[in-house]
């Protein structure tokens, strides 16, 4: 199963290797990455595996938040399914 | 696999637009908690609540992490009292009380279902519920209360009506400390359907499972927006082809939370109620939409019509998108809770009887209005019992839920807080339907009632 993690903030160096470095952490997979600079922000867009995840899934949402935090990053995590039930027919 | 557009919409429907689960209400029959004796007939009575709901504000919490969508209001609805109190007899406040120790207990933010359903007359318990609705909402805090008074297929019961005009500025009276809270968490109901999960008409009908969890979604804000990147030149037609597709997303999300919230809790899945609910955020208003379609100023000319296209697209839109839809379905158009309402009454655009004529194509009725604190009885009776022959004629739900603010007047206002946000006080029309009301009787159901 998957879960979307989207990152939106001002861009630093060293975004995408923190993120990542926090995913490795809890063992979320990264799968899909995309990723784009609009004007001064950052905005990054991650499908991450989250079968083999080390802690409880809402644990993992409000780690990878807390991270963003420190960061002045806005991290949100969601479950695929909402947006499969929401975009799918 | 999902577009980043996709994505990128949902995350904003929910960051910029307030898009919601406004409320995952579990019902609850309290049929085998009745007992002739009034004291254990209430501790049956929290037993059963507490056994059955006792997760319900941690699986609410949990599917809102999950999905990083707001869960704003976790409720429970139960058999109405009234029925109970038939059995029982005794003192009706201990019902309202014992309700009010499980609400707290839970941590739930309403319960709903001191209820009676009077729409051809009264049965045991039912005049001695009513009689302690002002009480019981004044004493209690998370308590809610709702009489059904008329159906197309009984007529209305204008002895009820009468009362109901009287307990409505006693609840209020009770409560005037309190912003006159007390009527705000009380409707009086035609065509009440009975797995509604919008408080304060929220209870448990005696034709619904044991137990059931109930879904009610809001999104204004969405649909605002997507009428509003609709290109100037969209037709009506487009028009309502946006606001389907806006209700089809809005209500798959509210299943998957109802499914999943049912699977969690081992409670049987009851409906999604397709709505659009406003809250008091800027962005999140019915009016709004209205404006959007094309009205000026919600009340303008235009504005039915505009509700009622707005109305059956959410409906057409959200029931392809759930398997079991129910409750109120529609776009609530209360005063208080929605900015856009509030801003046209203070403009001048809507009057009540502007709003009288919009609650004959929306989903309930005249709801959170605030009326000047010498309003009379009669008068309030009058209002209801015009509410209710628009819904026993039309075939539909229609509710009132006035709050008449004791001491105050033209140019004031009342401020709830909360999702009940500030209310102007409205002007009324104060010539008397006292003799109307005084006749009491049924007025006879009409001929549409006879469908067999």
């Amino acid at each position: 199963m998957n879960a979307i993690l989207s990152v939106i903030g001002k861009d630093t160096i060293g975004i995408v290797a923190d993120v990542s470095v926090e995913c490795a952490k809890y063992q979320a997979n990264i799968t899909d990455v995309s990723q784009s600079i609009l004007g001064e922000y950052f905005a990054m867009i991650m499908v991450v595996n989250i079968d083999g995840l080390n802690v409880a899934f809402t644990d993992f949402v409000d780690r990878m938040k807390a991270v963003g935090k420190s960061k002045n990053l806005d991290i949100q995590v969601m479950h695929e399914d909402i947006f499969n039930s929401m975009h799918k027919i | 696999m999902i577009s980043n557009q996709e994505i990128l919409e949902t995350i904003t429907m929910i960051q910029n637009q307030n898009l919601d689960i406004r409320t995952i209400t579990m019902g609850i029959s309290l049929i085998d908690c009745m007992d002739a004796d009034i004291g254990k007939s209430c501790e049956k009575v929290y037993a059963k609540i507490r056994r059955m709901a006792e997760k319900l504000v941690q699986t609410g919490e949990f599917l809102s992490k999950k999905y990083g969508i707001p869960i704003i209001n976790k409720r429970v609805a139960v058999t109405p009292v009234s029925l109970l109190l038939g059995v029982s007899g005794g003192d009706p406040l201990r019902y309202a009380r014992t309700m009010d120790d499980v609400a707290r207990d839970i941590g739930i933010d309403f319960i709903g279902g001191f209820s009676a359903l009077v729409q051809k007359g009264f049965a045991p318990g039912d005049r001695e519920l009513i009689a302690a609705i002002p009480e019981a909402l004044a004493s209690t805090e998370k308590v809610c209360a709702s009489v059904n008074v008329g159906s197309t297929r009984a007529g209305i019961n204008l002895d009820a009506v009468r009362i109901m005009g009287e307990k409505i500025l006693e609840a209020a009276t009770l409560t005037r400390d309190r912003e006159c809270m007390g009527a705000g968490k009380l409707v009086v109901f035609c065509n009440a359907v009975e797995d509604n999960p919008f408080m304060a008409g929220a209870f448990h009908g005696i034709g619904e499972n044991d137990a059931a969890l109930n879904v009610g979604v809001s999104g204004p804000g969405v649909v605002r927006e997507a009428i509003r990147l609709a290109p100037p030149s969209a037709s009506i037609a487009e028009i309502a082809d946006i606001i389907k597709k806006t209700a089809f997303k809005i209500t798959r999300m509210g299943q998957l939370i109802g499914n999943e919230a049912s699977r969690e809790l081992g409670v049987p899945f009851g409906i999604v109620d397709l709505s659009l609910a406003p809250t008091p955020a800027v962005g999140d208003s019915v009016a709004h939409i209205i404006e959007e379609i094309g009205i000026e100023s919600c009340g303008g000319y235009g504005t039915t019509a505009a509700l009622a296209i707005l109305n059956d697209a959410v409906k057409k839109g959200g029931v392809m998108a759930s398997s079991r839809v129910g409750g109120l379905s529609g776009a609530f158009i209360p005063v208080s809770e929605d900015a856009g309402m509030v801003a046209a009454v203070e403009r001048g655009s809507l009057s009540v009887e502007k709003l009288e004529a919009m609650t004959a194509v929306c989903s309930v009725g005249l709801d959170m209005i605030v009326v000047p604190g010498d309003t009379t009885p009669d008068i309030i009776a009058g209002m209801i019992a015009d509410e209710a022959a628009i819904g026993m004629v039309n075939g539909k739900t229609t509710a009132v839920r006035i709050i008449p603010a004791v001491g105050k007047g033209d140019g004031e206002g009342v401020r709830f807080g909360g999702l009940f946000g500030y209310g102007p006080v409205m002007k009324i029309n104060r010539f008397s339907p006292a003799k109307f009301i005084a006749r009491g009787g049924q007025i006879p159901a009409p001929i549409q009632s006879l469908k067999n």
